[in-house]
């Protein structure tokens, strides 16, 4: 094939070439946007001599869908869909974070109820990202086995949010102001049966994969970065982590009463793909801790506020009572009207920090919505950890930085 | 035509068409345990459908690859991308037929060896064939234009002819005990003098090692490497073609069964049977079973690692290969040497 086709013409400059005549000619790969491991629709044009990589760059857009412009052109609940379809691995917490970037625009304290829930389901949302990591991450190191045992647990985990939301991916859980509905009956049990046989499957995955030495070999010293670079280049969650970077939204800015549970936030030392794994594996327990003490105070109680300009009123109210039906159909035709101004709310989000920034001019849509989404910007790194390293660490260092190419491209 | 030669004749092409009957229809069951086994491994169900818990299964992939459209890219080079399959699949089968499964059985009032060619350099045979196969992945891969086959290709040679090595040396232990490259000397030596195996256990741990690179399973499967170079060599293989690679993976995974049950655990030899004083006939299909139990536990074991390990890096490999593995077998041969001039074999 010829090399300077499969260049396309907006590509910046790759790094001249120097004349080596040891090693000859260099090799343009292009992978992606359709290959086995870049997870999604990822493209990758790689110069490579050999086997070493010398040259990559990322290049994304193919998942585009203007969700930031949508949103100019919808109510604040008519959003909450489209957040689904951010990291579509763990949309449970992406209608959380956008809900309470809403909120915090709205200026609304949501029932304790609908706080605890919230937290249950970011976790969830954490465990259920973070085992679909370690199974794909695996899988790309060659080991096959392992994506099928978190499959097995993903899908307790998928059948939880099922009965929760109605639906598997597409939760869309979070309304302005509190929750679709409320826990169906037994839930919170079932969930518990989960947090109690969970940690001993992370024993068995730790134990196929922490101490076996094929696993080691490719990824300690793998896409190594370290703090001031992973904070130079705004890495946050367990990239950050992985480099020995306590910060934790929740526990820096808390939201949702995440304060009053007790949890560690794990760090690396190396900031090696080795260390990501290890800050994730101890970040499913923690959420399981955090799961637990959440089961245990959950209180009875509203889902969602009572205010008549921001929840919809109890349906057989509006069969019977003027005042309500007017309240339904001003909700319903109009929606709710922000105030004029602007926020940004970021949680700790699976993949790191999620962030919505909102302005409102006072219409019942926002006057412009930003998603902060912690894949694109983890993606910048890709280039610092790859080049030099072989086209195999390549595939580690892609794995360990966990995108998705769903928020990626927004 | 001289009736001798005749006879001869029709025993060899009985014995080569039994053979490789069975061989092929191994081929196409491991598939079917292969995947069992992997459900099995990842708490799924597997194959369970075509047939009795899905045994029809091999049948209808067949069936299916058959009738698949085998497209050849515009962009190959067609004399060696249609060539390469054959030459990969065919020297992985050929190995076998200097393999004894069996002592010699009494049939039609005459004495026939259980193997099909009782050669006196069947080591040598086997070597040579083993390095055949390296020219079907490396010619694939070459002649398919792509370049992940390339790097399939590429990847395939360097590491075939480092681990070759590797076995190549700790299978001189074996040859230096027994003082001949004939296989049926190498078991019935075992036989006289106990399964090397028990004093060669390095040497025995090298060849499956190298056993594993050569018929590149996980964690040795870089030349395919599913997730970094989509589908290696045989990325842009289609249809039979395409089976037909598969198939020499398996046919390879037998044949190098076959050779460390032979070379290491007796070959069909079960010890205390002679004690039982059975028939001879009856004693011989005893023995041909062990053979085909020892095999099955290799098999299995393939299977089991390639389900439970990740995959090597190619620069860990070539250095388990060469300052690893190789380093071992001349100490190993070494040490063989001293034992044999003290009269241990």
């Amino acid at each position: 094939m010829d090399d300077a086709r499969a260049q396309p013409p907006s590509m910046r400059p790759v790094p001249p070439e120097t004349e080596d005549a040891l090693h000859g000619d260099t090799m343009v790969v292009n992978m992606g946007p359709s290959h086995p491991s870049t997870h999604g629709v990822l493209r990758l044009v790689l110069r490579l001599d050999g086997e070493v990589v010398k040259a990559v760059q990322p290049h994304v857009g193919y998942l585009h869908r203007g969700m930031e412009k949508i949103a100019e052109g919808m109510t604040y609940n008519q959003f909450v869909p489209y957040t689904d379809r951010l990291d579509y691995l763990a949309p449970l917490s992406n209608n959380v974070a956008y809900i309470l970037a809403v909120e915090k625009l709205l200026a609304i304290t949501v029932p304790p109820r609908a706080r605890v829930i919230r937290v249950i389901c970011c976790e969830i949302a954490r465990i259920s990202a973070h085992l679909l990591w370690l199974g794909t991450g695996a899988l790309d190191l060659g080991a096959a086995t392992v994506f099928f045992h978190t499959f097995r647990e993903r899908e307790t985990l998928y059948n939880l949010i099922e009965s929760l939301t109605g639906g598997r991916l597409t939760t869309s859980y979070t309304r302005v102001g509190g929750l679709s509905r409320d826990l169906p009956a037994g839930w919170a049990d079932r969930l518990g049966e989960f947090t109690r046989a969970f940690p001993k499957v992370l024993d068995e995955l730790d134990s196929l994969l922490s101490r076996n030495r094929i696993w080691m070999n490719r990824t300690q010293g793998v896409g190594r970065i370290s703090a001031s670079d992973a904070i130079a280049m705004s890495l946050t969650g367990p990239n950050l982590r992985g480099s020995g970077v306590a910060l934790d939204l929740r526990k820096t800015e808390p939201y949702s009463g995440y304060e009053a549970y007790e949890f560690d936030v794990p760090v690396g030392r190396e900031g090696d793909a080795y260390d990501r794994y290890l800050v994730r594996l101890e970040e499913m327990r923690q959420s399981v801790r955090i799961l637990d003490q959440a089961l245990g105070r959950l209180p009875d109680g509203a889902i969602a506020v009572d205010d008549p300009k921001i929840t919809l009123p109890k349906k057989e109210r509006v069969l019977t009572s003027m005042e309500e039906l007017i309240e339904q159909f001003m909700l319903v035709t109009e929606g709710i009207k922000g105030p004029l101004g602007e926020v940004y709310h970021a949680i700790e989000a699976p993949k790191g920090e999620l962030g919505f920034y909102l302005k409102s001019e006072g219409d019942k849509s926002p006057y412009r919505l930003h998603i902060r989404s912690p894949s694109f910007i983890s993606l910048q790194a890709v280039e610092k950890m790859a080049v030099g390293g072989l086209l195999s660490d390549l595939i580690a260092v892609v794995a360990s930085l966990d995108p998705v190419m769903g928020e990626v491209d927004r | 035509m001289d009736p001798t030669v005749t006879r001869v004749l029709a025993e060899a092409s009985v014995k080569i068409a039994l053979f490789f009957g069975v061989v092929l229809t191994v081929i196409a069951y491991m598939t079917w345990v292969e995947r069992r086994v992997s459900a099995w491994i990842q708490d799924r169900r597997g194959p369970n459908r075509v047939g009795p818990f899905g045994l029809l299964q091999p049948l209808a992939d067949g069936i299916k690859f058959l009738f698949k459209e085998a497209i050849t890219p515009p962009h190959v080079y067609r004399p060696v991308y249609l060539l390469a399959p054959a030459l990969i699949f065919i020297p992985a089968l050929v190995t076998f037929s200097v393999v004894p499964i069996g002592p010699t059985m009494s049939l039609f009032g005459r004495r026939i060896p259980l193997l099909i060619a009782d050669v006196d350099n069947g080591i040598l045979i086997i070597l040579a064939f083993a390095s055949m196969g390296v020219y079907g992945v490396a010619l694939a891969g070459w002649s398919s234009n792509n370049k992940y086959s390339l790097m399939g290709g590429l990847r395939s040679s360097a590491q075939l002819i480092s681990y070759e090595l590797a076995m190549g040396i700790a299978i001189v232990g074996v040859l230096m005990a027994t003082g001949s490259l004939r296989l049926t000397d190498i078991v019935t030596h075992q036989i006289t003098n106990g399964w090397n195996a028990l004093w060669q256990l390095p040497g025995f741990l090298i060849f499956v090692t190298a056993a594993f690179a050569e018929t590149n399973r996980l964690p040795f499967d870089l030349p395919e490497a599913e997730t970094e170079l989509v589908a290696g060599y045989h990325t842009e293989y289609s249809g039979m073609r395409f089976s037909m690679f598969y198939m020499a993976e398996y046919a390879n995974m037998i044949t190098a069964s076959a050779l460390a049950t032979t070379l290491y655990l007796g070959g069909y030899h079960v010890p205390g049977l002679a004690a039982l004083g059975l028939p001879e006939n009856a004693a011989a299909i005893v023995q041909v079973l062990a053979f085909c139990l020892k095999v099955a536990m290799f098999l299995f074991v393939f299977v089991w690692v390639r389900w439970t390990l990740p995959r090597f890096r190619y620069d860990q490999l070539m250095n388990l290969g060469w300052k690893g593995l190789l380093p071992i077998a001349l100490a190993h041969v070494l040490w063989v040497s001293f034992l044999v001039l003290g009269g241990r074999a």
